[in-house]
């Protein structure tokens, strides 16, 4: 039984506490007498003081609050939701990896370097570029660094009028937001009918000043980009770049590769198309991958191989230079190396065939029941809207709280932003038939609702610890910490 | 080869017929037949997990790992203890494999840790706000200088030298493609030269960078730098090392204005320097300036108290290229391993682990000192990590270590070539008074 769960603070007592540490084996110093008192902490950090099976408990209520991919279905579009294989977790525990500081000297860390450098030439295999840096922390670092090479390599060529980046209006948020911190000015291009790049309004806006277009193929919509040879041949004739948001990669490892595509720069989401848990929101790893000719921009340091040995590169002059500390999250990067040592060349390519397959299935199986904006075959993922639902009053919103009831993690809402009262699926390919056929059973008898009995979904979900919260409080009055009353 | 589809070719056939579709492949036929890959991907034979445990088995082999070295290096990445109840709990496969709380009424757990993470990073830090987490420290620094830029107007900041080396690389990277200009502020006595921070401030300078305790491990005076920047209306940015602050007396009481921090030594495995987190806290005047998540206490219709992300209009997913940075995820997993790692040591177990840290550092140097191969490099007071000059290559000490499983400290002249022989030693809890003797011992004899 779930419960309203108190703060840890409100569980403090005073004196209350977990003995773990070993008493002080070296001479005691009185602190004031090695530090300035001005330096000293007068008055000690409100930490809460509880017992060790008190936090035991205090987590794992909190954890009972949550719906894990472990939990059910989770078919949360653009998020690639898909089960993650066990058998990662130990591995990447293995005091080999999880116990390895990053300053060690090379020699130490052999079986690391060498595990970057595989998983860099894995992934460029799979995308079709040169070369892969790990060290980009999530995709929108990815995308961040991706689009400094771009500028840096505009720069080098003395080509320093390239200030603009072109993105779809369906693309990731994090599109534009990252050109906007690289410097660029962002132009973004309509649609066409059938959720494709508008090529006449891309041809419009091609000009010397522009760095590149990102693109997402599949597209955020879930259609793949029928247009993609003649719409890199604009950019690419215009001397631009083009860049590849692998948010939707899932979709297409082994069928086609973004490098044969045209792009020049990928990123790479491990914690969606690798499978590498979410957790709860990070850690994530965004690793990008570019073609030959920009490979000396790549963040530094390199994971290079020499003749008996494994080596940091440092010495890279056209390098962007560095991202993050050390050399990202390698603890991820483990988890997605057994992931890819595990399925190989085949098992990655039947994970895509089978994430459109059931991505499809969903489609044909509910069209009836809600309007398809884009009628055609869809890719891994797919947008319905809640037009018709709309209708009657109930909302996109509305559908998915009332998904919650039926013990399912509701879709993406309202994204992409093109698409009215969007619901965007996105199944994966590790779910079964039967998960599916109940998932379209429950999205029908809502559909059934929605006609019948819509105060059922305006109420949903009716079952959780809360019910819908204020978000309009939150923002008017935020209250974003505990402050003990006295 | 492992696979994780859960149909069967039979039950493929069956959802194909139902579609009206013969094959998978016409699935694809959306992909032009130019971009169609027509072979397998080259990539390593498949593995059965059976296979796969011992393949990674022996690949972790080949790195020497912490259990079976005393570990003296530090530099950013710091060997502290972690308690069962970390692991144990984050393992919980309701957090750790979730997404993002969008969702709140089936996030509540997520949502609720997370507002206890930034409640306890404000009670450390002293100040009033704090967001849900960013990548590690460093980037943490570089997306602070995008706020005081932003907040200030200006595009002027002035760093120490004695900032993490790395972190005030990825300040350079992140501030060069901003039009950021950076300028470095050497040091004095192994802190801040006040002086020349005195000289360069000016109605330019949009804010002061100062890491405490600093890269050399000795604790600055945050009071003045941030009274100098004051002075110009310049802000004061601290980074700071999280557990220190059990005993130090907190940087939002010292006048800063933004603090961040990498919190890995908060439960965190090093983990070869990732994933960790980064931390930022800042005051109410900066909210709405912050970037990443954000967690809100509010309530459900029902009026029963709930929490939920919030503030999200500074966020990419609503302004896209007018947000206030372009982050999207934070290290949930690794903050929520922080939380409950603060919760497990708690008030008091906090302050234990920073004077272990104190003692034994303070023990370590005065027995280097003693034996007279050491020689002091500065005299300012240091917490967990100190700077000595050996008498010889510290490379070469720090190899000749290794043959008796010590690894030894960071060689300063890397990163700050007039320090030569520098070595940079640092001491947490785990390390006991026979490791630290016998460090002295072997490293003594090596240069004797």
């Amino acid at each position: 039984m779930i419960k309203n769960e108190a703060l840890i603070f409100e569980k403090s007592v005073p004196g209350r506490r977990t003995s773990l540490l070993p008493v002080c084996d070296v001479p005691e110093r009185d602190l004031a007498s090695v530090i300035p008192a001005a330096f000293l902490r007068q008055q000690s950090a409100e930490l809460p003081e509880v017992s060790e099976v008190d936090a035991v408990r205090h987590f794992t209520a909190l954890s009972k609050m949550n719906h894990g991919v472990d939990s059910g279905f989770y078919p949360l579009g653009s998020c690639t939701m898909k089960y993650n294989p066990k058998i990662n977790e130990d591995v990447a525990r293995y005091s080999g990896f999880s116990r390895i500081h990053p300053y060690q000297s090379e020699k130490t860390v052999q079986g690391a370097l060498e595990l970057l450098y595989q998983t860099d030439r894995m992934l460029a295999e799979i995308t079709g570029m040169a070369r892969v840096s790990l060290q980009p922390a999530a995709g929108a670092h990815g995308e961040m660094a991706g689009l400094m090479i771009i500028k840096a390599y505009h720069q080098y060529r003395g080509d320093t009028k390239r200030q603009k980046i072109v993105v779809p209006d369906s693309s990731h948020g994090t599109n534009p937001a990252s050109a906007a911190v690289v410097g660029f000015d962002v132009i973004e291009v309509k649609s066409n009918e059938s959720g494709g790049v508008d090529i006449p309004s891309l041809k419009a806006v091609m000009s010397d000043e522009i760095a590149g277009l990102m693109l997402t193929n599949p597209s955020t919509l879930g259609l793949f980009e029928e247009n993609i040879v003649e719409i890199a041949e604009i950019v690419h004739q215009a001397g631009g770049l083009l860049y590849y948001d692998g948010a939707n990669m899932n979709a297409i490892m082994g069928k086609t590769r973004p490098g044969d595509m045209g792009f020049d720069v990928v990123h790479l989401n491990l914690h969606k198309t690798f499978s590498t848990p979410h957790g709860g929101g990070g850690p994530g790893s965004g690793p990008v991958g570019v073609k030959k000719e920009l490979v000396p921009f790549l963040p530094a340091p390199v994971v290079e191989r020499a003749v008996d040995k494994y080596v940091l590169d440092h010495n890279r002059p056209l390098s962007i230079g560095r991202v993050k500390s050390f050399y990202g999250n390698f603890g991820v990067v483990v988890k997605a190396f057994a992931y890819i040592r595990s399925l190989g060349a085949v098992g990655l390519r039947e994970a895509s065939e089978t994430a459109v397959l059931n991505a499809n299935y969903i489609r044909a199986r509910l069209q009836d029941d809600y309007e398809l904006p884009f009628g055609k075959t869809c890719m891994h993922e797919v947008v319905f809207s809640a037009q018709k639902q709309m209708k009657l009053g109930v909302s996109a919103l509305d559908i998915a709280k009332r998904l919650i009831d039926f013990g399912y993690h509701p879709p993406t809402i309202y994204f992409p932003l093109i698409v009215k009262e969007a619901l965007m699926i996105e199944p994966t390919e590790t779910e079964s038939k039967e998960t599916l056929d109940d998932f379209i059973e429950a999205m029908r008898q809502i559909a059934r609702e929605a006609e019948t009995s819509p105060e059922l979904l305006k109420e949903a979900p009716h079952d959780t610890i809360v019910k819908r919260l204020d978000e309009v409080k939150a923002v008017r009055k935020p209250i974003l910490r505990y402050v003990k009353e006295v | 080869m492992a696979s994780y589809i859960s149909n069967t070719k039979e039950q493929q056939k069956a959802m194909l017929s139902e579609m009206g579709n013969d094959s998978i492949q016409e699935l694809f036929a959306d992909i032009p037949e130019a971009v169609r890959l027509s072979r397998d991907l080259e990539l390593p034979p498949a593995l059965s997990e059976l296979e796969l445990t011992t393949a990674l088995r022996k690949l972790s082999q080949k790195n020497k790992n912490l259990d079976d070295t005393s570990c003296f290096l530090g530099a950013g990445a710091y060997d502290h203890f972690i308690p069962s109840a970390v692991g144990n709990l984050i393992s919980r496969q309701e957090f750790y494999t979730a997404y993002t709380p969008y969702q709140p009424e089936i996030s509540q757990g997520t949502l609720q840790a997370i507002f206890e993470f930034q409640s306890m990073i404000c009670e450390l830090t002293g100040m009033d706000i704090a967001n849900a987490s960013m990548y590690d420290g460093a980037t943490a620094l570089a997306e602070a200088v995008a706020m005081a830029a932003s907040q200030t107007g200006r595009n002027e900041m002035l760093i120490a030298n004695t900032v993490h080396p790395e972190s005030r690389e990825v300040l350079k990277t992140y501030a060069h493609y901003k039009g950021i200009a950076v300028k470095e502020i050497g040091y004095h006595n192994g802190s801040i030269d006040l002086d020349a921070l005195a000289a360069a401030c000016s109605d330019q300078t949009a804010a002061v960078i100062v890491q405490s305790p600093n890269f050399f491990g000795i604790i600055e005076d945050l009071g003045q730098a941030a009274e100098l920047a004051h002075q110009h209306k310049a802000l004061l940015i601290a980074s700071v090392d999280p557990i220190s602050l059990a005993i130090l007396k907190s940087p939002g009481e010292l006048g800063a204005d933004i603090v961040v921090g990498d919190g890995q030594c908060l439960g965190n495995p090093i983990s070869f320097g990732g994933p960790g987190l980064g931390f930022m806290a800042t005051s109410k005047a900066l909210m709405r300036k912050l970037p990443g998540r954000v967690v809100g206490q509010t309530t459900d219709v029902e009026g029963k108290r709930a929490f939920v992300l919030t503030l999200q209009t500074r966020e990419q997913h609503i302004r896209r290229d007018k947000a206030t940075s372009n982050i999207c995820s934070n290290q949930a997993l690794n903050a929520l391993a922080a939380t409950i790692y603060m919760t497990v040591l708690g008030k008091e177990g906090l302050k234990e682990v920073a004077t272990l840290c104190l003692n034994k550092a303070h023990y370590l140097y005065d027995q280097l000192i003693k034996s007279g191969k050491f020689a002091p490099v500065f005299s300012a007071p240091f917490f967990k990590e100190f700077t000595v000059t050996s008498a010889g290559d510290t490379d070469v000490l720090n190899d000749a270590l290794l043959a008796d499983h010590i690894i030894g400290g960071y060689a300063l002249d890397k990163s700050y070539p007039e320090l030569k022989n520098g070595w940079l030693l640092a001491v947490t809890e785990k390390r006991t008074r026979p490791e630290m003797d016998s460090l002295v011992e072997k490293a003594v004899n090596h240069c004797d």
